[in-house]
């Protein structure tokens, strides 16, 4: 029997990235085949050249035992093979049936849309799915669950026989959950072919035939989902070697508390959470994407509101409701997402690192002292080894490292002692990953508390003093950090999910 | 997976020059060629008092351009400039004509009417959160209503104020150099254009103007209060709004209750002119002013060649056009 897919010594690099080596993957008709791996392992960018989105650099691509060469969206979509992004790609205000055929509607004489055609045609689709849905409904009024339903039906409204969902379930509740698996086992049945992309384990279980495992760009192997042990998926998954010195974790019991929180909550996705770092600590966050570890930061930030909960800094309660009163409270939150988040582009190193600070550098008319930002500016380019031409330079122009080195000097130079980073190597080649390691390191050590988001978990086992592990909006265990803690603790930790028959709020 | 952003050496250089100084330079640019080619067309246009006219009809849309590219840089748009001007012009009228009162009290009041407004904006827009587009659009009709309101839609004039025409027709200039009488009106222009710029450059105020421009969420997250500077950005076009509003009411002797609408639309195509870029982050007041009198240059040179006004109006809005399609085009290249 051909396989509907197969890819054989994929190749994929990007500027300074190796992102595919020689990656193999196989797909069968009427099978659930599930792809795992860390973030950053290659999943996506394997299904993005697969969906024609990337040139692959090398290796070969059969679609139903043809050799194809695809040469965009557009042409793997001919071949029958559909993408539901992990972001819904849906447009809110038209209707089920006109969200479907988008692009493609059933037209009359003179250019007029023939809207009863066009219902009709969703209605087909939906038959074949066994959804009871109504065309006209407006998308935006549905549930996340129905939306997805929504993107599998226009994925099937181009006959395809590939369908690739990256991570349908992370927005998903139980209930909904059983919804898409009737409608994927249904699929199944019909003989579609479904590349599933997920981390969470249970699921796997339940809806997998065979599952893949990459790690960093490599393929590790396939196993059968049925008799292969979670442990040992796991253990594929992080199998690569800490290389790295082994953290030496400073004796803290006599150690201040500077930042406190207790009983942080927002709806889903903060479920009280409450923890502490002291004086000279790294506390690693981790957790596999939207476990809610970026939503704490921001909360406790007041970048965004929370429901309840309270922040003590320095052991006094602290009413933070806007990023100001985080600043003047002491704490600096380093985004993820620098260039939305935390710089300026468009501005130049000088202003970026004044940013947070130019009330310091302006008399009470508010004139600035352009030559003190100058000196303070050369002064934390020279500290913390930021290349750049000069402190005029516009900060797009720098590099991941240098921009973030920016963000960092920005907040060093405001006085925070509680520094919050949020992915501070995403996007940052390998060199300069080990030199911000080096500065986060020498900032714990001179008295700040430090908190490190990641989803690295080399990152967060090579840095963290203690290590928070999360999921799904719940801490769900704090991990001493160095060598006693493994991957596989932190993995069992970030997939532990709360039993669905408990109440919300059910004690660890 | 992450994709590491690589910006490759030799296009660097090239983007330095690219950026900023670029559409000032092209603006300038053009100011000069249509200088020259009306100069070759008709001899009646390098005058001294041809130039002293372009001048003075640069100066109230001047003034008007220069508030407004406050608010671009910062990412808004402000559509009440006009309506604001002739309301600020009207609160003069009732301080000075009405109720009698001395000229440095109008002059105060029309100034402080402008910031209040600009105030009023500003909290529209950081507060409320109204798109400025629209908190905008709505202050320019409110504006244009209480102005006929409060004249009872007759003209206010300054007959009994003596020395109000002065503010914007006098020329301190002139009385030290008789060579070259360039009214008030022109010098208050160049002060404020020149008093801005120095905010923009110099000031904190001015430092997060751009900010705000160039990305306001990442300004918030940094701890700086942002709505509060929104509305002092705000407050301040206001304030040089009304500044205009006295320029305008002192050239005619009078506050117009009708007259306001429209000069916003001229305002920000003088700013887009001298390409300041409407999505915020960058723009400067020279090139502001070298917009504005491109609109001037380009009305008075057409007029003297006798060149319908239907056809002027014409011709500026295609000169909008193809000036940011010029600001379009470098932008692609960096």
């Amino acid at each position: 029997m051909t396989n509907l897919v197969s890819m054989k010594g994929i190749e994929k690099r990007f500027p300074g990235v190796h992102a595919l080596k020689n990656v193999s993957f196989e797909l069968n008709g009427g099978e659930v085949h599930a792809l795992m791996g860390e973030n950053g392992a290659g999943k996506s960018t394997l299904m993005k050249v697969l969906s024609g989105i990337y040139p692959k650099d090398g290796g070969e691509l059969f679609i139903n035992g043809t050799e194809v060469e695809l040469d965009g969206p557009r042409s793997s979509q001919d071949l029958g093979i559909g993408i539901i992004h992990q972001e819904l790609s849906l447009m809110n205000d038209l209707t089920v049936a006109q969200n479907i055929f988008i692009g493609r509607e059933p037209r009359l004489r003179f250019g007029r849309l023939d809207e009863a055609a066009l219902n009709r045609k969703a209605v087909e689709i939906f038959q074949s799915m066994n959804l009871d849905l109504d065309p006209k409904t407006i998308v935006g009024t549905l549930t996340i669950a129905k939306q997805q339903m929504v993107e599998i039906a226009k994925a099937l409204s181009y006959r395809s026989r590939v369908l690739i969902m990256d991570e349908p379930t992370a927005a998903l509740n139980d209930a909904e959950i059983a919804e898409l698996f009737t409608i994927i086992r249904r699929l199944k049945a019909d003989g579609v072919g479904i590349i599933y992309i997920s981390h969470k384990m249970d699921e796997l279980k339940q809806i997998a035939d065979r599952v893949t495992i990459m790690r960093d760009g490599a393929y590790i192997g396939t196993v059968e989902a049925a008799d292969t042990p979670v442990s040992k998926i796991i253990s594929m998954m992080v199998g690569r070697e800490v290389t790295n010195d082994p953290v030496v974790i400073p004796d803290l019991s006599e150690a201040e508390a500077l930042l406190e929180v207790s009983g942080l909550t927002r709806g889903r996705e903060i479920q009280d959470v409450t923890f502490s770092v002291k004086k000279g600590e790294i506390l690693g966050f981790a957790g596999l994407m939207g476990a809610g570890r970026t939503e704490v930061a921001r909360a406790i930030f007041g970048a965004d509101p929370r429901e309840a909960g309270e922040i003590r800094v320095h052991g006094k309660a602290c009413s933070i409701s806007k990023p100001a009163d985080a600043v003047k409270a002491g704490i600096g939150y380093l985004s993820e997402d620098r260039k939305h988040f935390g710089l300026a582009t468009g501005m130049d190193v000088r202003s970026n690192i004044a940013l947070a600070s130019l009330d310091r550098f302006s008399s009470r008319l508010g004139v600035l002292r352009e030559s003190e930002m100058r000196d303070t500016a050369q002064d934390y380019i020279g500290k913390l080894e930021i290349r750049t031409p000069s402190d005029r330079q516009e900060v797009r122009l720098l590099s991941g490292g240098n921009q973030q080195k920016v963000v960092i000097a920005k907040w060093l130079y405001r006085d925070c002692d509680i520094l919050i980073f949020d992915e501070p190597t995403r996007g940052i080649d390998v060199g300069a990953k080990s030199e911000i390691y080096k500065l986060l390191k020498k900032l714990a050590k001179e008295g700040r508390a430090i908190i490190v988001i990641s989803s690295e978990l080399p990152e967060i086992m090579r840095l963290s003093h203690r290590i928070a592990v999360m999921c799904e909006g719940r801490l769900t265990g704090i991990l001493p950090g160095g060598e006693e803690t493994t991957q596989e603790d932190i993995m069992h930790l970030a997939t532990l999910r709360a039993p669905s028959m408990q109440p919300e709020g059910y004690p660890q | 997976m992450t994709v590491v952003n690589s910006t490759s050496t030799p296009s660097l250089f090239a983007r330095l020059i690219d950026t900023g100084a670029h559409q000032k330079l092209l603006a300038f640019a053009s100011l000069v060629l249509l200088l020259i080619g009306f100069s070759i067309a008709s001899p009646n246009f390098m005058q001294t008092s041809n130039m002293i006219a372009i001048l003075q009809a640069t100066s109230v849309n001047g003034i008007l351009a220069v508030a407004a590219t406050l608010v671009i840089i910062t990412g808004g748009i402000d559509l009440s400039v006009g309506t604001l001007m002739t309301f600020c012009a009207v609160i003069a009228g009732v301080v000075l004509t009405n109720l009698g009162l001395p000229l440095p009290l109008g002059v105060i009041a029309a100034i402080g009417a402008g910031a209040f407004c600009g105030l009023c904006s500003g909290t529209f827009v950081s507060k409320m959160k109204i798109p400025p587009f629209i908190a905008t659009l709505g202050m320019m009709l409110i504006l244009k209503g209480l102005s006929l309101v409060i004249s009872g839609t007759r003209p206010i004039y300054f007959n009994d104020t003596p020395g109000f025409d002065l503010i914007s027709l006098g020329s301190i200039i002139g009385d030290f150099f008789p060579a070259l009488p360039i009214p008030n009106g022109v010098l208050i222009l160049f002060l404020v254009a020149g008093i801005t710029s120095w905010i923009l450059s110099r000031t904190i105020l001015g430092r997060y103007c751009f900010a705000l421009g160039s990305n306001e969420e990442a300004v918030r997250l940094s701890g700086v209060n942002t709505d509060r500077w929104k509305i002092a950005i705000y407050s301040l076009a206001g304030s040089i709004v009304g500044i205009g509003g006295l320029v305008m009411a002192s050239r005619l002797n009078s506050a117009q209750p009708a007259l306001g609408l429209g000069y916003e639309l001229e305002a920000i195509a003088a700013v887009v002119i001298g390409g300041t870029s409407l999505s915020g982050g960058r723009g400067t007041i020279v090139g502001t002013l070298i917009g504005a009198l491109i609109m001037a240059v380009l009305t008075n040179g057409l007029r003297i060649l006798s060149v319908a006004q239907e056809w002027q109006t014409v011709v500026t809005g295609s000169i909008i056009i193809l000036a940011v399609y010029a600001d379009m085009v470098r932008r692609k290249k960096a």
